[in-house]
């Protein structure tokens, strides 16, 4: 039971990375830019669901509603501030900045919250249970790892009908692809790129409040590393993907969870780098990407 | 009156200054005609009146509103639609998507309706409704590009090089078309390097050389031209 075990673990981690993921994916998409700070968004979201629930001791669900909606807020001010005076600036200036806001949100959160560690609560007990037991208690699987994998399941449900049967989801394609054409349809493109940030940064408040349910540590550094694991992801799938920020979010924690099982816990970050090198050798674009050639 | 007015517009790129004072307009029920050789500026051209470019100087009025400052995306609920050059459709979404993606200005009501209208003209998309735009042929990509731009009702559909790269029986198709299109109360400004094609169904035509107008007249006029007839006409 425990390779089970591992493989629950790894598919709720995954999880995570692939809500991230998805911010990320979507982002580069349309904004053909690697939003670094991407990471950061998810630990202020932790944070403000920590705030809510601990000093102002709202229930969980009105909790996680606040950090989606202060992150969704977060992410368009940053895309206007930040990135929209640099449309057309090189694509080295944009990740520069990008960095920037990342130290920015990691600072201002030292400054606001200190860095000494907050203690995530426990949200995801039912009947008194922290977990659930199947086969007659051989495998024990947490509500918060449930709760990970479903939130997961209903995300990527969600975005594939907004991105394939709404229109302003197919707008988003079509801006996607080529701006200017977007643009003679009646598109404004600087909409849809605000509420892509939109989106994708309030998926990141869900997946701050998830990987602080299941690793309880809260620093203003939170968000960095699971940042750069899902940007990995999205890249592993095929960057712009989102059925690729899926795949690869889910294999890589997979992998990182067996290879910690496994191999070596020190070397488990080694081997998830060493997966995407290889993959990215083989298949350049990435698992689902497409090679599409960039139009001038 | 003039249903689009352009006035000494000029237009850059950086240092290089691509469209130098010009001036031309297209009268409500015409098919005016721009031609010119590759580089002559007529997309620029065109462009710039879909809000893509903006001009340093001068102005442009669609029905006697200016239009020189208005965001492109909202030239399309003016009437403006443009086919533009290369045709740029969405190669990863389907035919259907692409038509939709055209009709994103109008009410929902009117969608399945105007789609409708688009097969009449062109049935062979009709039968790639479901496909890939990125697989269609050549042909079939700028049907959809006219087909996409049609979706908007526009009174004025400008064409950036329809005949590019098709077989010459497709040529023909399309501007007949074209005039189909005219013939039900589209006014179409047409931007070519095929004179040839272009002069014989406009009503007027502007000659577009290194970024300025050096000639304008009747289509009829400009094909019997002997400036025409040696630059454009192949003698
Ligand atoms: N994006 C661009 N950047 C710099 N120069 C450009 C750009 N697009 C076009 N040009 C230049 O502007 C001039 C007009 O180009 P264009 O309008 O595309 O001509 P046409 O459509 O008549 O072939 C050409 O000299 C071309 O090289
Ligand atoms: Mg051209």
């Amino acid at each position: 039971m425990s390779f089970l075990n591992f493989l629950i673990s790894g598919i709720s981690l995954g999880s995570i990375y692939a809500i991230i993921a998805l911010g990320y994916t979507m982002v580069y998409g349309i904004a053909k830019m690697l939003n670094f700070a991407h990471g950061d968004v998810i630990m202020v979201g932790a944070y403000i669901c920590f705030y809510a629930v601990f000093s102002f001791e709202l229930p969980p669900i009105v909790g996680i509603l606040m950090a989606i909606a202060v992150c969704t807020v977060l992410g368009i001010v940053i895309e206007k501030l930040a990135y929209k005076p640099l449309r057309s600036a090189p694509s080295l200036a944009v990740l520069i900045t990008a960095i920037g806001v990342s130290y920015f949100l990691q600072n201002a959160a030292q400054l606001l919250w200190t860095s000494s560690p907050k203690v995530f609560p426990r949200f995801f007990n039912f009947g008194g249970q922290a977990s659930v037991s199947f086969f007659g208690g051989q495998l024990s699987v947490s509500w918060t790892t449930i709760i990970t994998i479903i939130t997961c399941i209903i995300i990527m449900l969600a975005l594939t009908w907004f991105t394939g049967k709404t229109k302003r989801g197919k707008a988003m394609r079509a801006c996607s692809e080529d701006k200017g054409a977007a643009q003679l349809m009646g598109i404004n493109v600087d909409a849809t790129i605000s509420m892509t940030f939109a989106i994708g940064s309030g998926l990141a408040a869900i997946a701050g409040v998830l990987l602080c349910s299941a690793y309880p540590t809260l620093v203003p550094t939170t968000g960095s590393m699971p940042g750069i694991k899902a940007f990995t992801a999205a890249v592993f799938g095929g960057i712009g993907s989102i059925p690729g920020a899926l795949l690869g979010g889910l294999l890589l924690g997979i992998i990182e969870i067996m290879a910690k099982a496994y191999i070596s816990t020190q070397l488990s970050d080694a081997i998830v780098f060493a997966v995407l090198i290889i993959v990215l050798l083989v298949k350049p674009a990435g698992l689902l990407g497409k090679r599409v050639n960039e139009k001038v | 009156m003039a249903l689009l007015a352009v006035n000494n517009i000029n237009v850059y790129y950086g240092a290089i200054h691509a469209i130098k004072d010009v001036s031309f307009h297209v009268d409500e029920g015409e098919i005016v005609t721009l031609i010119g050789a590759n580089g002559a500026g007529k997309s620029t051209t065109l462009q710039t009146v879909s809000g893509l470019l903006r001009s340093k100087t001068g102005s442009i009025t669609f029905e006697d509103k200016n239009i020189s400052n208005t965001a492109a995306h909202k030239l399309v609920t003016h009437g403006l639609a443009q086919v533009p050059d290369g045709r740029r459709i969405f190669l990863q979404m389907t035919v259907r998507e692409n038509l939709e993606m055209g009709a994103f200005t109008q009410p929902a009501a009117n969608v399945e309706r105007d789609i409708e209208t688009v097969f009449e003209y062109f049935p062979r998309l009709k039968e790639r409704e479901k496909q890939i735009a990125g697989t269609l042929s050549g042909g079939e990509q700028q049907m959809l590009a006219m087909g996409r731009a049609l979706m908007s009702n526009p009174k004025l559909l400008m064409l950036d090089e329809p005949s590019m790269g098709l077989a010459p029986i497709l040529v023909e198709q399309i501007f007949e078309i074209i005039q189909n299109l005219h013939k039900n109360g589209t006014t179409i400004l047409l931007v070519e390097q095929n004179a040839q094609a272009a002069l014989s169904i406009a009503d007027r035509a502007y000659v577009l050389e290194t970024g300025k107008i050096i000639m304008s007249g009747t289509g009829e006029e400009l094909l019997k031209s002997p400036e025409i007839k040696k630059a454009y006409l192949g003698g």
